[in-house]
């Protein structure tokens, strides 16, 4: 199996390690990786906050960056959504495009659901000691269905205790325009969310998103307070 | 009621400092939700329910005109009037002359939402008509002057201690504890309107339009008295309530209660067709039934957003909602709120005004989830939020900094090279912002974000590394 990697811009700039640990895993399991230099951003931040004209070119560069791959795999449940959903949205008046938005779409997985649907890996012998729970991105849960999934790789993670937090499907609050918008509101959702995580117990929050991650992350590190926001790539990376 | 929805971010701020209505919006959160999740569990195939409902309302409104003419022609046959109004003034005129034409002086009212959008009391009132809501939750808004923050639970915003004192403060009561006490003081209160008054008002949860019925749902008892004690019955409904037939009603039985009050069934159902006949006892002598436009049939003629218009207004979108449940009903500035308000009052109200609107959501989905009718309010509020940003019809409203950055930003990501380079810049520029580890006092715009977060610096990129370890 070959997969082309498909790299949102946040873990690019900000956590170029969660790409690395794909990759890492990928390669464990027996998966080759090619990497398309020519994907930037997929649009997702200008077509959800309106700037359609904006979202096109950007879809298009997607498009093409990924024309040869057979599988593309994305660590990231909102870009994968954008190609999966909204790309065909945004063509749907062009039939070129649609038709090679709808490859595109059909042939891009979620990390979690590339390995768990695709390949069907679920135990990559990756092990941690310390007690977790996972936070349902919203995109991950509602946009692509995704829910057992993650759960069922990070309970293979050896010496690892799982637990469910209150609630979680709540929505942490980021939403993209929505936290620069509305900070107070925003901060109001990921301080819940924060609660509910510190009431499991758990040492640190497993996620299959990153701009989730760097919005309950971030918070955490600004209160202080010692408990990670880690991506299910670092967390299945552990040990291996 | 005033529209203050340009007053969003003010609205929202002093939503999150109000301590007695966190504590209400917690509470609603925890209770509504476990209900309806609890009588939904109990149905079949709730998924199967909730298509067939999205596709009577989506069908229906494929032939809005022909069903609205077809209702038109039924409630005439059972003895009713049906009268056409534009918009709110048009109703209200309408209504208000009725009112006049009969020399009504005491109005007593079921709750209506489509009633609060048209203001309907305060015309009444400035004809010296005497109005009483008679829902508890509308009484205890009327009383403090206030508009509905729910949909369903219009005082939910209030505490128990504050209605008590509303009611010793209005009504001369004794100081109340009891919520008991208190609601069956209200009922006394009311039961005099209710034998007095010479019309009632009501709203229409659906009309029929095969038997020109109007279908009523209800707990406290008091919609059944405004329809059947006064002598003038009014209805009032927007354009799109109308369902073809009674047996499209089995499948709303099952899904507004649930999704409104999480309860199987309501209390009450009543099921209306014109007037009390010859020989009957109970129901009003005339019924009027007011058809709605409104900016309706504006938002009927729009393909992506016309989905607007299968709402039911059953609640369930705001029980659910996060962002609803932090900033409660009133930050949305007009009489819908929560998601569905997000997406139905910009398209009934003023669309500049009301355009933080439809970004007062983090697009997270639980509304569509939940939703009865299956209405993908996500996808209308990007499609509102396309409109403000692409369509000068719609004012073009957001700020020129906001339009600014994200040309930049567009530009930077159109091409790799000046991508790449513009991370290259970023990771030195930000140099004197590391302090502990971590990106802190950030210029604005940033610091909306640091202001709650520390943010991780920029490292060298993936795709930097990349070449680097792709080549061994």
């Amino acid at each position: 199996m070959r997969i082309t990697l498909f790299i949102p811009c946040l873990i690019d700039q900000f956590h170029p390690q969660v790409g690395k640990n794909v990759v890492h895993i990928l390669k464990k399991v027996g998966v080759e990786v090619d990497f398309a230099n020519e994907h930037t951003c997929c649009g997702q931040p200008f077509f959800n906050a309106g700037y359609w004209k904006k979202a096109i070119p950007l879809a298009k560069r997607t498009i093409k960056a990924f024309k040869s791959a057979h599988v593309v795999v994305a660590p990231s449940g909102s870009c994968v959504h954008m190609i999966r959903k909204h790309y065909l949205e945004l063509f749907r008046d062009n039939p070129v495009w649609l038709d090679q938005a709808h490859e595109l779409s059909e042939k891009t997985y979620e990390f979690s659901e590339f390995l768990i649907k695709v390949i069907q890996v679920d135990d990559l012998g990756a092990s941690l000691k310390g007690k977790v729970t996972y936070h349902d991105s919203c995109q991950v849960l509602h946009g692509l269905g995704l829910s057992s999934e993650p759960r069922q790789l990070i309970r293979k993670v050896r010496n690892l205790e799982f637990v469910e937090m209150e609630r979680p499907d709540l929505c942490c609050g980021f939403g993209g325009f929505f936290s620069f918008k509305f900070p107070h509101i925003a901060e109001a959702m990921v301080e819940e969310k924060v609660k509910n995580i510190l009431a499991s117990g758990a040492e640190a929050v497993v996620g299959c998103e990153i701009s989730c991650l760097m919005n309950i992350g971030g918070y955490l590190k600004h209160r202080g307070i010692p408990v990670r926001a880690l991506h299910l790539a670092d967390l299945l990376a552990c040990g291996i | 009621m005033d529209i203050k929805t340009d007053q969003f971010q003010e609205l929202s701020k002093k939503a999150l400092t109000d301590g007695h209505l966190q504590q209400a919006l917690q509470n609603l959160g925890a209770h509504i939700q476990a209900m309806r999740n609890s009588a939904f569990s109990l149905l079949d195939n709730p998924e199967n329910l909730r298509e067939q409902a999205h596709n009577i309302k989506r069908e229906t409104l494929d032939r809005l005109d022909e069903y609205l003419e077809h209702l038109e022609k039924n409630v005439m046959r059972s003895g009713g009037q049906v009268h056409w109004a534009r918009n709110a003034s048009e109703a209200r005129r309408l209504i208000e002359t009725i009112a006049l034409d009969k020399g009504v002086k005491t109005v007593v009212k079921g709750k209506s939402m489509v009633t609060e959008e048209i203001a309907l009391n305060k015309g009444l009132i400035a004809h010296g008509i005497e109005v009483s809501e008679t829902d508890l939750g509308e009484f205890i808004i009327q009383l403090a002057g206030e508009p509905p923050s729910h949909l369903i639970g219009p005082a939910l915003h209030k505490t128990k201690e504050q209605i008590a004192e509303l009611f010793s403060e209005k009504l001369g009561a004794k100081p109340m504890k009891d919520p008991q006490e208190m609601t069956t003081f209200a009922r006394k209160a009311l039961r005099q309107r209710f034998l007095e008054a010479d019309m009632g008002i009501t709203g229409v949860n659906f009309a029929v339009a095969e038997t020109g019925s109007i279908v009523l749902f209800e707990n406290e008892g008091n919609i059944r008295l405004s329809t059947t004690l006064p002598k003038i019955h009014v209805a009032v409904m927007g354009i799109e309530k109308v369902i073809p037939s009674l047996d499209n009603l089995d499948v709303f039985l099952k899904l507004l209660p649930r999704s409104a009050t999480g309860q199987k069934l309501s209390s009450y159902i009543s099921i209306i067709t014109g007037p009390k006949r010859d020989g009957e006892r109970d129901g009003a002598e005339e019924f009027h039934l007011v058809i709605l436009d409104n900016g309706r049939s504006k938002i009927l003629a729009d393909e992506d957003l016309k989905e607007t218009l299968c709402c039911i207004r059953c609640g369930a979108c705001l029980d659910f909602c996060p962002v609803y449940l932090k900033i409660g009903g009133h930050s949305y500035g007009w009489v819908y709120s929560g998601p569905i308000g997000s997406i139905l009052t910009p398209q009934l109200t003023n669309r500049k005004q009301a355009h933080q609107l439809p970004y007062a959501s983090t697009l997270c989905g639980v509304c569509a989830e939940v939703c009865p009718v299956k209405i993908n309010i996500p996808r209308i509020l990007i499609a509102l939020r396309q409109r403000y940003v692409e369509d000068s019809e719609w004012g073009k409203p957001n700020s020129v900094l906001e339009k600014g950055a994200v040309a930049l930003y567009a530009c930077t990501m159109r091409n790799r090279w000046l991508y790449e380079k513009v991370s290259r810049m970023a990771r030195i520029v930000q140099i004197p912002f590391i302090k502990r580890g971590g990106l802190r006092n950030l210029p604005p715009p940033l610091n909306r974000w640091s202001r709650h977060h520390e943010v991780a610096p920029l490292e060298k990129t993936f795709r930097d590394q990349w070449r680097r370890f792709s080549k061994k």
